[in-house]
């Protein structure tokens, strides 16, 4: 442990409706593992992309090495020692391992334009070797996994000096034996001297790799403590504080419900292996997994926006054939695209047209004309049961908040009469206060006799909602919980459960989902 | 240490399969050359002879050329629909160096290339600075060089009379003089010059990283500190730099600048880069795809027209096989 190597004091950050850090104060010593803890929404990446240089501050002051200094760019804060490896990886996929590391300033040889390959690949090896990474500097970045992309941002990262590195929850996308490599990366770095920042809300990950936690919550700095005197519990209280969200709902009251939606048999490519799952009226089950599990894929599957192999979908018991999103509809399945922006909404269209897109034939008169008196009534019917902040029914979707705008969506669903809605991500992007509107919502919906699939990578946001949890990895199905049999670490447990070992360096789904992204 | 040798050997056997898959989109398309030449000669007696290889050879030097600067472009994942009528304005250029001020055949030269890259240069700023996009901002420039071309000339074309020795330069034969009974003109070889050149600036320069960078991740690259609006409008304005070059030659075998010829070279150019396996998402492409490319287009044209398959219908041909090799690379990539 040393002294302060960051000190952030005072930081005040707004975004246009948020207010996303509120007087917030963070400090990093050298050679000291520290998280950053706190519910999604609560300012952690925020914070930290002030500190690298990607937001310019409102307000507060940043001291590093006891100087007050002004971080304006990524750039500016590479040059003191402070780098970010963020959740979305930043690399050239048609690069490879070394020229990635030296991008922007590549060694030369001969003439000022003339690159010394060779020089470059010696350096990254350099890298590796103190890292004691095992990786070829020629290789492309396309081939690697999702892991081996991440210990490719921290060699860039260390080759810049850092005195100080942001890791934006790096474990989110691996799997336990690569868990296990970054750390032990981590711990090497720690022992050299770097400061390490650790976002994760992956608890249980805290007591084996921080040395301090600091927990945030609703933009705002809560408390830091030595992570060897505290209990998970305790930082989980700090976490949570008040309880903003709604409690879970009760289980439908008729055990025997009606079975909404039941898929047998899906089989999709290696991406979905005999996935079997049932729906019943009034009940909200949650789909877990990692990334490239698969979640995305069952919700394309059963929508129809991807084809399948073989397998049967039944509504109400009967089966149907599902070859578009149009069929889906038909038979009363929305899907709630975690891109809502790119899939869900037409950004620049107003709210009234975007609640009665997905049912437009209803609202159509003869000769194909728009009745614009049953549209808008339609509009407005549900811009009130949903409680949509909006000025007017003409307001552009593109200038509502995140909160509102998946309220649209949830509208032109409902609008469409559907009885099954699967949300993806449906919080993500949405700050904490929106976020307990949209459980009610959801929570609402339940209770109205809507069957409702969530796929969340948020484990409290799945317990707290799901009557049951199906979890997933690598295309199959690894168990179902029970909302009481349901805990992070049993979620956790299922999710890592890989059918086969992926030789080291390969392709995985990891990676090829790294790369669609 | 030891075991760092053997994981090294096995991550380059890796190399080897990606190459190979990389190598085989090459491949497929030099067979389809081959293939072509094949067919056209069983077809025709008159396909492969000397006169016409030569002939097919020099229709590729212009088009060659434009799509090298091309292939600099698509692979940043831009465009240019400039390079037609700005290899025209080049080339008119040249003949008002040359024929009207009477200066020196290497400034004309000069002045023709310089042109070029000037034009790409105000595309890269419109397009880096401005934020336009490739495809408006070079649609411009399309529309703007044509008109320039005319203003300049009077719509009448320059001719090169009084100066034999520029059309000698494209048109004459270096090696001819050395080999007699094979009389390669320089055009030819001046596009394999070219070729060489911008190989090595894609493959072993700053600016040719650069490119690959911006067109695999350009947030990723600017994130990385590299000034990415500086790059961008360098690699337009090199794009630019071989319009001019096409202008030139262009220009020298017609012993004449034609203010109203040009327009459409540019798509016969994004043709030959995207035939040779560039993709038009960035990233990725190679100067030697592009060369092929250029060559199954003349060997089209020229075969077809052997064979006395109307204009009309020559077109149709090429459209589809742009289609077809576009298709089958992404059949490829889909398989990999």
């Amino acid at each position: 442990m040393g002294d302060a190597l960051v000190l952030m004091e005072g930081i005040d950050k707004s975004f246009p409706g948020v207010h996303a850090l509120d007087h917030c104060r963070f400090e990093l010593r050298a050679g000291e593992v520290h998280a950053l803890v706190g519910e999604n929404g609560a300012g952690k990446s925020t914070l930290m992309k002030v500190l690298a240089g990607i937001y310019r501050k409102d307000a507060g002051r940043v001291l590093y090495l006891g100087q007050e200094v002004e971080i304006d760019s990524p750039r500016a804060a590479q040059d003191l020692g402070i780098s970010m490896i963020h959740q979305e990886l930043n690399l050239m996929p048609h690069l490879t391992v070394a020229q990635n590391v030296f991008i922007g300033r590549e060694p030369r040889h001969g003439a000022p334009f003339w690159l010394d390959e060779r020089a470059i690949n010696q350096e990254t090896q350099k890298l590796f070797d103190m890292m004691h990474l095992r990786l070829d500097p020629r290789t492309k970045v396309a081939d690697l996994t999702v892991a081996k992309q991440q210990m490719v941002e921290i060699a860039k990262a260390l080759s810049f000096n850092s005195q100080a590195l942001i890791m934006d929850e790096p474990t989110a996308a691996l799997t336990e034996a690569e868990i296990e490599e970054l750390f032990r990366i981590i711990r090497h770095l720690r022992n050299e001297g770097v400061g390490v920042v650790h976002i994760s809300h992956r608890l249980e990950e805290l007591k084996q790799i921080s040395d301090r936690v600091t927990v945030m919550r609703d933009g705002r700095y809560i408390d830091t403590v030595q992570t060897r005197e505290t209990s998970v519990e305790s930082i989980i209280s700090m976490m949570v504080g008040r309880t903003i969200y709604e409690s879970s709902p009760e289980l439908p009251e008729n055990p025997d419900q009606e079975v909404l939606l039941e898929v047998r048999g899906l089989n999709r490519g290696t991406e979905l292996q005999d996935i079997n799952l049932r729906l019943k009226r009034g009940e909200i089950l949650g789909l877990a997994g990692l990334m490239g599990a698969g979640r995305t894929e069952v919700a394309r599957a059963i929508f129809g926006a991807d084809s399948i192999d073989s397998g049967e979908i039944l509504v109400r018991g009967q089966p149907v054939h599902i070859r578009t999103p149009r069929d889906a509809v038909a038979h009363g399945i929305g899907y709630l695209s975690e891109d809502r922006k790119r899939y869900g909404l037409a950004l620049s269209m107003d709210v009234e047209t975007n609640v009665v897109l997905a049912s437009f034939d209803k609202f159509l008169g003869a000769l194909g004309w728009v009745q614009r008196a049953e549209t808008r009534s339609t509009a407005q019917k549900y811009v009130e049961a949903l409680a949509i902040k909006t000025p007017t029914m003409q307001q552009r979707v593109k200038n509502l908040s995140g909160g509102n705008q998946q309220k649209v969506v949830v509208g032109k669903w409902l609008a469409a009469n559907t009885d099954v809605l699967i949300f993806d991500e449906p919080t993500r992007g949405i700050d904490v206060g929106a976020k307990s509107e949209i459980y009610k919502l959801l929570n609402d919906l339940a209770r109205q006799g809507k069957g409702i699939i969530m796929i969340s990578s948020d484990l409290p946001e799945i317990l707290r909602m799901s009557h049951r949890v199906i979890v997933m990895c690598e295309g199959r199905i690894t168990g179902e919980l029970s909302s009481e049999e349901a805990t992070q670490e049993a979620i956790m447990t299922l999710a890592t459960q890989r059918g086969e070992i992926v030789a080291d360096g390969g392709t995985d789904s990891n990676s090829r989902e790294a790369q669609l992204a | 240490m030891t075991t760092d040798t053997t994981e090294l050997s096995t991550t380059a056997t890796q190399r080897r399969t990606l190459f190979r898959s990389d190598a085989t989109q090459k491949l497929l398309a030099f067979a389809g050359l081959i293939a072509m030449f094949v067919v056209f000669s069983l077809a025709s007696p008159n396909f492969f002879k000397f006169d016409n290889i030569i002939g097919i050879l020099l229709a590729t030097a212009v088009n060659g050329v434009l799509a090298l600067g091309v292939t600099f472009i698509i692979v940043t994942a831009g465009i240019d629909l400039s390079v037609g009528t700005v290899m025209t304005l080049s080339a008119v250029m040249s003949g008002v160096f040359i024929t009207y001020w009477g200066l020196p055949i290497p400034l004309g030269i000069l002045a023709g290339l310089g042109t070029g890259a000037l034009a790409g240069f105000v595309n890269g700023i419109a397009i880096s600075k401005m934020k336009i996009p490739p495809f408006i901002a070079t649609l411009g420039m399309m529309m703007m060089a044509k008109g320039l071309a005319l203003v300049i000339s009077g719509a009448k074309p320059i001719y090169f009379n009084d100066t034999p020795a520029f059309r000698q330069m494209a048109m004459g034969s270096l090696i001819g003089r050395v080999f007699p009974g094979f009389a390669v003109p320089n055009a030819v070889f001046i596009l394999f010059g070219a070729a060489i050149i911008a190989n090595l600036i894609l493959t072993k320069t700053v600016l040719g990283r650069y490119t690959v960078a911006l067109g695999s991740n350009e947030e990723a690259t600017r994130l990385s500190g590299v000034n990415v609006d500086r790059w961008k409008t360098a690699v337009y304005a090199l794009g630019g730099a071989f319009s001019g070059l096409g202008g030139v030659l262009m220009a020298a075998r017609l012993n004449s600048a034609q203010p109203a010829l040009g327009a459409g070279y540019e798509l016969d150019a994004i043709a030959a880069v995207v035939i040779g396996g560039t993709s038009l998402s960035g990233g990725e492409g190679t100067i030697l795809g592009t060369v092929i490319g250029a060559f199954i287009i003349s060997v089209l044209t020229n075969g077809l027209r052997i064979l006395s398959v109307p204009q009309e219908w020559q077109m149709v041909v090429t459209g589809a096989i742009v289609i077809l090799a576009v298709y089958a690379d992404i059949i490829r990539r889909r398989n990999q």
